[in-house]
């Protein structure tokens, strides 16, 4: 086996635990949980998130959460299925990668999910003003990130022409409401 | 026009900021290439082959001449005193510092302007015909729909990392010029029998490497569905479009594995969620949306100044062959559209120096209300003008040396920048189009062929979409040398269709000759009126071919 594969999945079965946590549009204290992308076994560290099979199948273990990967298709079962979750990961394996804004923003729109959901992976700063208003409610900064950045560039719009999951109005309708 | 409101300016002005700070830590080295990179090119910026490249948008081809000036001065202050219009209604400024674009883009916000979502893989400019709002065949004006899709698609929080870059244009009226069929997304305005306004909705169509026609997702869309229908249809895309491979990444390479049926039955599946939920559009904001442009108050023009025009146009010769060739039929009668030719031998398709914006933003508040159209073939038009004051205007058009009568022929050729600037390019374009020009500069003669559209691409990326050309001329790359490649056939408009290649290609010295050579073809094969396009219908390419390839 060539050896960046092996490298690649020893990679695979590091849980990941990054610092910077942004939560509610602030930076979190501290980040408890690691992100663990090895699909057959459990990491030793928790809280952890596991991918999604794995969580399925070790639902008694409430320090586990399901990680969804960038391809995941959502349903009406899983997303039952997922309440019962602590919370949701959702992972971002290239910031280029932008399916996970459409996950998000089904489990808050469509199934209602209500509790957190958190970004991981490559999570860039100039990333999570769009993530927030897609549902996300806590990210997971990529290492090198700066959370100063990230807390001005979170805050760097006032106006949205669209409705997101914090906005139920777009802004054509706010326009008519306050022209009449 | 459409004017800003303090919501609009806001956003702008916002956007100028964030990106002022990316650039800021992009320069203090917090920000890596890799990550610059879709922040920039969705702020219109790309590095090119000499220097960085800012493509600003003229949203829908609509232009004020205060906004043409400040063009202009942003050519002047920041640039070499030109720019380059593109067959997607922007404008490219070709040399601009990487640290001035920042201020420029502030510059840009003072005259409601942008360069937000012009490149990327994200929802790009919206496009739109250039006779929108004046064009007698209008079925419904397309503008306001442009406006609401601008809105709705910028800074879209879900559609700003797709697959690959996507493209809408809108088409309100009997003939189609916004080449809607050739879009990621296009989409006709028309009316049903009881007169209520429905949208057909096309998918899957564009040029570059794998060119396609769009097929019809929804024939008969209500206007109050457009917003949710084209969220739909882009969380799909962006749920399902290939990221494995930047060359199968469009929404036509989805469309086409999934089939048509498949696509629709997917799209369906999610607007069932999305419709008649909060984006739904309603009368009051459809009609707010068509406020922004009114009518300009015309003056009546007499009967007697309509009856002078037509004797003029008996008389002169020349100005019968300009306005046969630059002048519209415009709605309101006693006036019309006049499209200025930016097609010379010495500048490139398409470029425009600072002088000559100046002098058509003047000419447009004098003859125009005010108002300039930019074209996808490249030119730009003059949308308001009464027919008495045409001649001098034309005077005017002529001393500034864009009164080339010469608008839908030969002549006016559509080309990218080619291997001159872009660093995408195989090939050199700009030069091509020059030779064609000077080969073929003889006014009866272009006038003989009739209508003909020759586009040039230096690149397979297609940019001056060679594919719907009636000849399109394509820049190839063979082991370091540049190579042209032809084809006909193709065509934007209603009847679309792609270009066949007619063998194996050329040097670029020989383009000339065998352009002619296939012109030499039509004119001794043609019925008479008959179409370029329509007598390659008719007789294929084996005869076009056999002339070409022919041993001398």
């Amino acid at each position: 086996m060539p050896s960046n594969d092996t490298q690649a999945e020893a990679m695979e079965q590091t849980p990941v635990h990054v610092d910077h946590l942004i939560d509610n549009g602030e930076l979190a204290a501290e980040n408890a949980w690691c992100v663990s992308y090895d699909a057959q076994t459990l990491p030793e560290q928790r809280p952890a998130f596991v991918p999604l099979a794995l969580w399925q199948n070790n639902q008694a273990d409430t320090e586990l959460a399901p990680l969804l990967a960038s391809d995941t298709e959502l349903n009406a079962e899983l997303a039952s299925e997922l309440k019962a979750a602590p919370a949701v990961a959702v992972d971002f394996p290239a910031f280029t990668d932008g399916r996970g804004y459409t996950i998000a923003r089904l489990l808050r729109e469509r199934y209602g999910f209500t509790g957190e959901i958190r970004a991981v992976g490559d999570v860039l700063v100039d990333q999570l003003d769009y993530m927030r208003r897609c549902g996300f409610s806590t990210m997971a900064l990529r290492d090198d990130q700066h959370p100063e950045d990230a807390l001005r560039a979170l805050n760097a719009f006032s106006v949205r022409y669209q409705t997101d999951v914090e906005e139920r109005q777009a802004l054509f309708e706010k326009r008519l409401a306050t022209t009449h | 026009m459409y004017r800003y409101d303090i919501h609009d300016q806001t956003l702008v002005d916002e956007r100028v900021a964030q990106f002022r700070d990316q650039m800021e830590r992009y320069q203090a080295g917090r920000l890596g290439e890799e990550e610059f990179r879709p922040l920039r090119l969705q702020n219109g910026l790309y590095i090119q082959r000499h220097a960085p490249m800012l493509r600003i948008a003229i949203p829908y081809g609509m232009l004020a001449g205060h906004q043409l000036r400040a063009l202009a001065e942003i050519t002047r202050r920041y640039d070499r005193g030109y720019g380059h219009f593109t067959t997607r209604q922007n404008l490219q400024l070709n040399w601009p510092a990487l640290e001035d674009v920042p201020d420029i883009l502030a510059e840009l916000a003072k005259v409601q302007m942008h360069a937000i979502q012009t490149s990327g893989n994200c929802i790009r400019n919206t496009t739109s015909d250039q006779f929108a709002g004046i064009a007698n065949d209008e079925v419904e004006d397309p503008r306001p729909w442009c406006e609401l899709i601008r809105q709705w698609s910028t800074l879209h929080p879900e559609f700003a990392y797709l697959p690959r870059k996507f493209k809408i244009a809108v088409s309100g009226a009997a003939q189609d010029r916004a080449a809607i069929q050739v879009h990621d997304i296009g989409l006709r305005l028309w009316r049903n029998a009881d007169g209520e306004l429905r949208v057909k909705v096309l998918a899957g169509g564009g040029l570059g490497r794998t060119p396609m026609i769009g097929d019809v997702v929804r024939e008969d869309l209500p206007w109050q569905h457009l917003l949710t229908y084209l969220e739909a249809c882009v969380r799909v895309y962006n749920q399902f479009g290939r990221r494995d491979n930047k060359f199968k990444a469009r929404i036509k390479i989805l469309v086409k594995a999934l089939g048509i049926e498949e696509f629709r039955r997917r799209v369906d599946e999610e607007w069932a969620h999305l419709k008649d939920g909060p984006q739904t559009l309603n009368q009051a904001a459809v009609d707010a949306a068509k406020a922004h442009f009114p009518e300009p108050e015309r003056r009546p023009v007499a009967d007697s100044s309509v009856e002078a025009f037509d004797q003029l146009r008996r008389d002169n010769r020349s100005f019968a062959r300009f306005v046969t060739n630059n002048v519209t039929d415009h709605k309101v009668p006693g006036y019309k559209a006049v499209t200025l030719s930016l097609k010379r031998r010495e500048h490139a398709p398409g470029d425009v120096t600072a002088d000559q914006m100046d002098a058509v933003a003047d000419l447009a508040d004098r003859y125009s209300f005010g108002e300039v159209r930019v074209t996808h073939e490249q030119n730009l038009v003059l949308s308001h003008v009464p027919v008495d004051e045409l001649e001098a205007l034309w005077k005017e058009l002529d001393a500034l040396g864009m009164a080339n009568p010469t608008v839908g022929t030969l002549n006016d050729i559509i080309c990218c920048p080619g291997g001159d600037y872009c660093s995408l390019a195989n090939a050199v374009s700009i030069p091509i189009a020059q030779a064609l020009q000077e080969r073929f500069e003889d006014l009866d003669f272009l006038y003989d062929l009739g209508p003909l559209d020759l586009n040039i691409s230096g690149c397979m990326n297609a940019c001056g979409h060679h594919h719907v050309g009636h000849i399109g001329i394509l820049g190839v790359d063979k082991k370091g040398e540049e190579y042209y490649q032809v084809s006909i056939g193709g065509n934007s408009t209603d009847d679309a269709s792609l270009g066949k290649i007619l063998g194996p290609s050329f040097f670029r010295e020989d383009v000339p000759g065998v352009v002619e050579k296939v012109l030499e073809v039509y004119v001794a094969e043609r019925h008479e009126d008959e179409r370029f396009l329509d007598t390659y219908r008719r007789i294929g390419l084996k005869p076009f071919k056999e002339r070409v390839y022919a041993q001398q």
